[in-house]
């Protein structure tokens, strides 16, 4: 470890001769592994609140559309799969990432960029049949809690989705090196959790609803 | 050596400027002066001051309002308002004191002195730092322009609903509470990321969790409750907007809606939201007194497990709030006993603080006042707090000034005295000079009498029967006397604080004379570790990173045990201290995104209100920024040569580590 390593600066790459592992904290977990995982614990509880006002309103609405009206099972899950698949495809970007194979890191982001907006496009199509079903917005309280909540789930893809395509640009501009894998695994992780958050999701709205 | 003995500002030799600039548009500014290197900052303890003047305009803002609602209730059929107006100011009175106080007023102590505390450079993500501070701004923007915007928010800081729906509030203004204050919460959300991520993970080598001071543990306590509280507050006021901007059902009770759905998510986060304001204030309490007892605190690691207990126990107490609310015997008995339960570990930390000052050589410098102050008047207010935990009597107290006279006993009580004091013990830290010690007793007596003349006979009124919210009430009830005391108090308050605004002034003006930083650098014979850099410190901290041995690094510097286990100086500060080692630490550039950022948020949060087109600027101009952020190099400046004369094996490590975070975010 010598001054080199500061001393280039002008691509915003730094030499990290531990690759993974970040010698200079406290922890010996990076900053921003670190803080993407505080973030998620936060959101864990944005997400705690939508789900805990959808299940208290479960089977309250005063006039249909109810669920069973509305939802297409079949449909979900195959796009549930889909989405699930996607956390596969991250996984093995992220290690590509670590292994300096930048080709197929950047063949496994564009899946996994692909696979989330199969998701958001089933997502758009699921709404779609279901606003021509009657099931609006403002239409009961089923149809506000259930859009909010799916809808949250969605804008979180979404963004999930637009920082997999700025890693692709960072990567073909060749700015996501080895060293820097680490960044892909941060975004993985963000990736990870909201595909969790949709099978607690999936299970409350879809599996379990009165 | 030259800093210490020469009262001059610390001179720090130019980097060289670059002359070609390989980023094009995303070169990073380069300013250390002006007003273009306050916008561009993400220096700490910029940050850290910007946050404190914030607040303190704030606080003038919501301090009128506050002279406003006492000026109409000062005699019975006070004509000063309208009920309308009144509903608004007193709205916006709470709101400001809490989102845009208190909370903001304890980040700009935390930004400042937790990385001198844990002896970093600087937090572990500056920008997003810079950015938390700019969207906190955007959000007290948003919130205050709802004044000239067609109407303020009139239901109460809680903004109960079903009453906060278009029906009952057909302004703008509730929209502007729950975008202004979702802006606020986006800002808490990377600033608490921000905190925590640097406690854990920037302690100097040798700080071990029980050697990290009081106030960076009480602040990480109170930025972990932050982080779980404030999401939910979020998602409540997501469901109330989109009630009403887009005619969603949440709480409309027509189509079933349960109004207890707001009050349970806002009060899960209403009364975590209390200790996140006061855990800073217990953090500072216990920094300030064993300073001025000159005596290590009692029990420390007491006093951290109890903030800590408080920390979980603040979360099973929030329906306290609800006990009138129908909610059911089962959980009005288990939230009385869990309300009860808190005040265990919050006597511990008076008994504590107490204990610490039993037989030390105490002086009573304005620091010292304010802390003895903020205890005794918390106890008070946690005493009053306690007759709310049990059930049947909070049900005769409920919205009546009983409860107004407890929160200001504990938010003004507990909170703000104590930051009060942290100004006076901090300001030579933070700006090289003391306040006047004169002056500073003149605003902690006159703020103790008016902080009392006005909230005191609060109880009694509220004993009396006196609703809260009310504009105006008849006479006849008893009330007069005391809402006039009330009154009179609110301007002797008024009046200390102009003092203390006075005093700034005075001693900058006084210090400016005698040649600026006219302090040494440990003028209070302080205990912990950012009293080890000079005052102000450098803008990298710390010349080289300390390695800590002992709670109250500082101090054990300085003093030592005899043989027979008296306490003796063994060296000055002025020998002990961080030195200029010839080698300037290299820091992350100031960066233009973060404002960019947060001046997209607020586009966005305009859009919401008034039309979603601004929604799409706003968006897009947020996603350039993000994309921005991520490509910008991390620095601008070219590093001086290494000299070949230097080792530098250990210290290139920390450098490295700010690095590391420039780059990545």
């Amino acid at each position: 470890m010598s001054d080199v390593a500061v001393g280039q600066e002008h691509h915003g790459e730094v030499h990290d001769p531990y690759p993974g592992l970040s010698p200079h904290t406290s922890t010996g977990v990076s900053h921003s592994k670190m803080g993407m995982w505080i973030f998620l614990a936060s959101d864990c509880l944005l997400f705690g609140a939508f789900i805990s006002a959808y299940l208290l309103y479960n089977g309250r609405a005063q006039q249909g559309p109810t669920p069973e009206d509305v939802i297409n099972i079949p449909f979900t899950s195959t796009s549930t799969f889909v989405l699930l698949m996607s956390s596969l495809t991250m996984v093995l970007a992220v290690s590509s990432a670590h292994r300096g194979d930048e080709r197929r890191l950047r063949l496994w982001l564009v899946t996994t960029a692909f696979l989330g907006a199969s998701f958001i496009a089933g997502q758009v199509y699921e709404f779609t049949t279901m606003v021509h079903e009657g099931l609006g917005y403002t239409t009961n309280i089923f149809g506000s809690s259930f859009y909010s909540l799916t809808g949250f789930h969605g804008v979180h893809v979404t963004i999930g989705i637009m920082l997999l395509l700025i890693m692709l640009g960072m990567s073909l501009r060749g700015r996501l090196p080895k060293e820097k894998a680490e960044v892909v695994e941060v975004i993985g992780l963000y990736w990870h959790f909201v595909d969790v958050v949709w099978i607690v999701i999936f299970t409350v709205v879809y599996l379990i609803h009165k | 050596m030259a800093i210490v003995e020469a009262p001059q500002p610390l001179t720090i030799p130019e980097p060289a400027q670059p002359e070609s600039t390989p980023m094009g548009v995303f070169q990073r500014p380069t300013k250390t002066t002006g007003w273009r290197s306050w916008v561009t900052t993400i220096d700490h303890k910029k940050i850290g001051k910007m946050y404190g003047f914030a607040s303190i305009v704030f606080f003038i803002i919501g301090g009128v309002e506050a002279l406003l609602i006492r000026t109409q209730l000062a005699t019975p059929n006070g004509t000063l308002l309208s009920a309308q107006v009144y509903n608004e100011i007193f709205t916006m009175h709470g709101t400001t004191m809490i989102f845009l106080v208190v909370m903001p007023l304890g980040v700009a102590f935390m930004n400042y002195f937790i990385p001198l505390q844990i002896g970093a450079r600087d937090v572990a993500f500056p920008r997003l730092n810079a950015f938390g501070f700019w969207t906190f701004l955007a959000g007290g923007i948003i919130l205050n322009s709802s004044w000239l915007l067609g109407g303020a928010p009139d239901n109460g800081w809680y903004n109960y609903a079903p009453n906060s729906l278009v029906v009952f509030s057909p302004t703008h203004g509730i929209d502007f509470w729950t975008v202004g204050l979702i802006t606020t919460g986006l800002a808490s959300l990377v600033t608490s990321i921000n905190i925590i991520t640097t406690v854990i993970n920037m302690r100097a080598p040798g700080m071990t969790w029980f050697k990290v001071p009081v106030f960076t543990w009480m602040s990480l306590v109170g930025q972990f409750m932050l982080l779980f509280a404030i999401p939910v507050l979020t998602a409540a006021q997501f469901m109330l907007l989109f009630d009403r901007r887009f005619g969603a059902n949440y709480f409309e009770v027509s189509q079933g809606a349960d109004p207890l759905l707001w009050e349970h998510l806002f009060w899960i986060f209403g009364h975590p939201e209390v200790y996140i304001m006061i855990m800073p204030a217990f953090g500072m309490t216990s920094d300030i007194v064993p300073v001025f007892s000159r005596k290590p605190l009692f029990g420390y690691k007491v006093m951290v497990l109890s903030g800590i207990a408080i920390g979980f126990l603040g979360w099973g107490v929030w329906a306290h709030h609800m006990f009138t609310s129908g909610m059911g015997p089962v959980s009005v008995a288990a939230f009385a006993v869990g309300s009860m339960t808190i005040a265990i570990p919050t006597g511990v930390k008076i008994f504590n603080w107490m204990a610490t000052m039993w037989r030390g050589q105490i002086r009573f410098t304005t620091a010292m006042l304010f802390a003895i102050g903020m205890f005794t008047m918390f106890t008070l207010g946690g005493v009053s707090g306690i007759t709310h935990a049990v059930a049947p009597a909070d049900t005769q107290q409920h919205d009546t000034y009983y409860i107004v006279a407890h929160f200001h006993y504990v938010l003004f009580g507990g909170a703000f005295l104590i930051f009060m004091g942290g100004f006076y013990y901090w300001w030579p830290k933070i700006f090289g000079h003391k306040l006047s010690e004169k002056l500073g007793h003149w605003n902690f007596w006159l703020m103790m009498i008016g902080f009392n003349m006005t909230f005191g006979p609060q109880h009694v009124l509220g004993l009396q029967g006196m609703p809260r919210r009310v504009y105006t009430y008849l006479p006849g009830y008893g009330w007069e006397l005391w809402n006039m005391v009330s009154t009179i108090g609110s301007y002797i308050l008024a009046l200390s604080v102009l003092l203390f605004i006075i005093n700034v002034v005075y001693s900058r003006r006084k210090a400016h004379a005698a040649g600026q930083y006219t302090c040494e650098p440990d003028p209070w014979d302080a205990r912990t570790l950012e009293w080890i850099t000079p005052s102000p410190p450098p803008e990298f901290d710390f010349w080289e990173i300390p390695e800590v041995r002992d709670l109250d690094e500082a101090w054990h510097r300085k003093y030592a045990e005899d043989e027979n286990g008296r306490l003796v100086r063994i060296a000055k500060m002025e020998d002990v201290m961080d030195k200029p080692t010839g080698r300037i630490p290299h820091m992350p550039s100031p960066s233009y995104w973060p404002i960019v950022a947060a001046f997209a948020v607020m586009l966005i949060g305009y859009g919401i209100i008034f039309n979603l087109g601004l929604c799409a600027v706003g968006g897009f101009l947020l996603f350039l920024s993000v994309v921005a952020w991520g490509v910008e190099p991390s620095t601008h400046t070219e590093l001086p040569p290494p000299e070949p004369s230097t080792p530098d094996s250990g210290e290139s490590g920390a450098v490295r580590e700010i690095e590391e975070v420039g780059a990545n975010v």
